[in-house]
């Protein structure tokens, strides 16, 4: 009896404890989490970015650990500030044609489409995630290769003028589809238009009714009600949607190795330079430009009410 | 009865000589063997049934096989200095480093009986030789031919200028679009390679050893060529895709690729060009701490065998390090080693990492990490 005693009181104790202070129960519970979080995700990727203050030193090729701003500075360089621009621009345009082609679709779905249909449309925009992405991808060199389908259906359609007058352009074309930008921006378009879909469906679902009918009421024709009130009332869609295809298409290094000009983007110079290179601080400075592009663009998303579409 | 049994016997401890003389003069064989390898190198016919020279190793001599692949010299480096490996199959790029980063231990070549057998011109190679010791034996080596299409060039191309000049080609067509390069900042070393004969008043010496000056010229060549190329290249079965798709003609490649093109029935073939080629030889190196070294000098035994030999220029398209080895194989067949490139060694510049300090220039060199950021500025047209 004597040894049950203290044992009871000992856990009456704990059990009084985290009744009364609810506080410490939600830090023990949140305590694993947070620690994964902080330490393993937040803190491995600090110590990666910040190998950005060392510097290479050229004459021995190894990594010198003296703080230094020189190697944020080399990002700077003509061939350097090349990369991001680049980079960002594709997936600006990427971005741009995903949302261009995802909205007649994600309308129709959402307001248009009835019983049957809907779910069948629901799957068509899912299906290709189903499958591999590097599957899509080769398919796609395939389709955009010289003697690939997509010239063999020009030349079918007595088009091949048309096709190599579009290569002939100075940045959109290329020796063929497969090693051109239009190539590059089209898979990606592709790989991101389901990213994009989903959410802009999400909001046109909500669009409320009665808005459009009283604007309908007070005599809007359809392009006006379209552009007053579906238009900025979709809006957090789209940016929802561009968070996804911005974002992927900023980070991807897999694609432009198998489609598209040899020219570098970010994704494939972070791989390069912590590669046989062996220059980690100028592939850790890269790495913080994407951060901070998204950092300002998820800034903007959250004022526009985006974070409710996901 | 009994004297079957002998006789057998008898041939069983005659098979198992060689394994048996290596053990006795290593010692005891520890069981367990850790390497670390390029990516097809080490097969147990898990792959290909046919292409398995790790069963039988493991079978005779009690040592486990594990491999961890490595798809970098970088990768191999860092996990040597890790440690907890045996053996490493180091390129000319990764092997000097281990050794003056003394991460690998002399090798005595009398304990391996299949010494005898390597490739005189191998023996003493200076990637991993110094001062006299060998650090390793060598494994495979490789050249990096001009791949062409034979419609395009009825006669084979004498010169790598076909991919560095703007030029017409036999069938009357420019090659602008129908080249490819490397794309690698290794391949600066190809456009060295090609001056140090077109432009002799540069005095290249070595086309991983370039000055300033030699260095600016051989980047120049590579920007005029960025108009040319078509893609850079760096992933073989894209490469035997473009071939095949993309209307391209001529390009640095490996053997590996011509093969594999040639087995399709495509019009391909490829040359050692006048300026002669860069190439790639790598060597089985063993950890200075290694924790199973018996197992290792036995594995550094077998990697030797002719067969073995044989069999892993089959499957990677490159050329053993013992002669005899190109007879007699079943899957390199007779011709095996010509056409992977055994004739062509005299002509072939071995890959090494440049670095500041070099030996042929007084004033010194241009490291690597310029050539990789250089290259990346080249990529991007600039």
């Amino acid at each position: 009896m004597s040894t049950g005693i203290p044992h009871v009181a000992r856990s009456t104790r704990l059990s009084d404890l985290l009744v009364l202070r609810p506080r410490l129960l939600i830090l023990l519970l949140l305590l694993p989490p947070l620690l994964w979080l902080g330490i393993i995700y937040l803190g491995s990727l600090l110590l990666l970015l910040a190998q950005a203050f060392f510097a290479l030193d050229d004459f021995s090729g190894v990594v010198v650990y003296d703080p230094t701003l020189a190697t944020l500075a080399q990002l700077f360089q003509p061939a350097n500030l090349d990369i991001l621009w680049r980079t960002v621009l594709i997936a600006l345009v990427v971005t741009c044609l995903s949302v261009t082609l995802a909205f007649p679709l994600a309308y129709y779905a959402a307001r248009h489409a009835r019983g049957w249909k809907r779910p069948c449309l629901y799957l068509a925009v899912m299906m290709p995630l189903w499958s591999s992405y590097l599957v899509k991808v080769y398919a796609w060199k395939l389709l955009l290769s010289r003697e690939g389908a997509i010239g063999w259906m020009a030349e079918a359609l007595h088009a091949t003028p048309l096709l190599s007058a579009w290569l002939a352009l100075p940045v959109l074309g290329g020796p063929s589809l497969s090693t051109s930008y239009t190539g590059m921006v089209l898979v990606f378009t592709y790989l991101w238009l389901p990213f994009m879909i989903l959410p802009l469906q999400t909001v046109l679902e909500r669009l409320p009714q009665s808005l459009l009918q009283a604007a309908s009421d007070l005599g809007a024709t359809p392009w006006r009600r379209f552009v007053d009130i579906v238009l900025p009332l979709s809006l957090p869609g789209v940016v929802a949607g561009a968070i996804f295809t911005f974002s992927l298409t900023l980070g991807d290094y897999i694609v432009p190795q198998i489609v598209g000009t040899s020219a570098l983007v970010l994704g494939q110079a972070v791989y390069t330079l912590q590669g046989t290179a062996g220059n980690l601080p100028l592939a850790a400075a890269f790495a913080i430009v994407p951060i901070l592009i998204m950092i300002v663009f998820l800034a903007v998303a959250k004022r526009t009410g985006a974070f409710d579409a996901l | 009865m009994t004297l079957r049994r002998l006789a057998a016997f008898g041939a069983l401890c005659s098979l198992m000589m060689p394994y048996a003389d290596a053990a006795r003069a290593a010692g005891a064989a520890e069981g367990q063997l850790d390497i670390v390898a390029w990516p097809g190198y080490i097969e147990r016919g898990e792959s290909d049934k046919a292409y398995d020279w790790v069963s039988d190793f493991e079978q005779q001599t009690g040592c486990k096989v594990s491999v961890k692949t490595a798809s970098t010299s970088d990768e191999m480096v860092s996990l040597m200095n890790q440690g907890g490996f045996d053996l490493v199959t180091a390129s000319g790029d990764a092997s000097l480093r281990l050794i003056a980063g003394k991460r690998v231990q002399p090798i005595d070549v009398g304990k391996i009986l299949n010494w005898q057998f390597v490739d005189p011109r191998l023996k003493d190679a200076p990637w991993f030789t110094v001062g006299g010791k060998h650090y390793g034996v060598p494994y495979q080596w490789g050249p990096n031919v001009l791949m062409y299409n034979t419609d395009v060039f009825k006669k084979a191309p004498s010169s790598w200028d076909v991919v560095f000049e703007e030029q017409t080609l036999p069938d009357g067509k420019s090659n602008k679009g129908r080249v490819q390069a490397y794309d690698g900042a290794i391949y600066i070393a190809d456009a060295a390679l090609y001056l140090k004969s077109k432009q002799p008043e540069l005095k290249i010496k070595d086309p991983y050893e370039l000055t300033e000056q030699q260095y600016q010229a051989a980047l120049d060549l590579l920007r005029k060529q960025h108009e040319l190329v078509q893609r850079y290249w760096h992933d073989a079965n894209l490469q035997v895709d473009d071939f095949t798709n993309e209307g391209v003609v001529a390009s640095s490649s490996w053997p590996f690729q011509v093969n594999l093109l040639k087995s399709q029935n495509k019009p391909i073939a490829s040359v050692v060009p006048k300026e002669g080629s860069t190439g790639w030889a790598d060597t089985t190196m063993m950890h200075v701490d290694a924790k199973h070294p018996n197992c290792a000098y036995l594995w550094l035994n077998h990697s030797l065998q002719p067969k073995v030999q044989g069999d892993v220029a089959a499957w990677f398209g490159s050329v053993p390090v013992v002669p005899s080895a190109c007879k007699g194989n079943a899957l390199l067949t007779d011709t095996g080693c010509a056409t992977n490139g055994y004739d062509n060694f005299a002509k072939i510049a071995f890959w090494r990492t440049p670095v500041a300090k070099c030996a042929s220039q007084a004033e010194g060199c241009v490291p690597y990490s310029r050539w990789a950021s250089d290259y990346i500025a080249i990529l991007g047209g600039r």
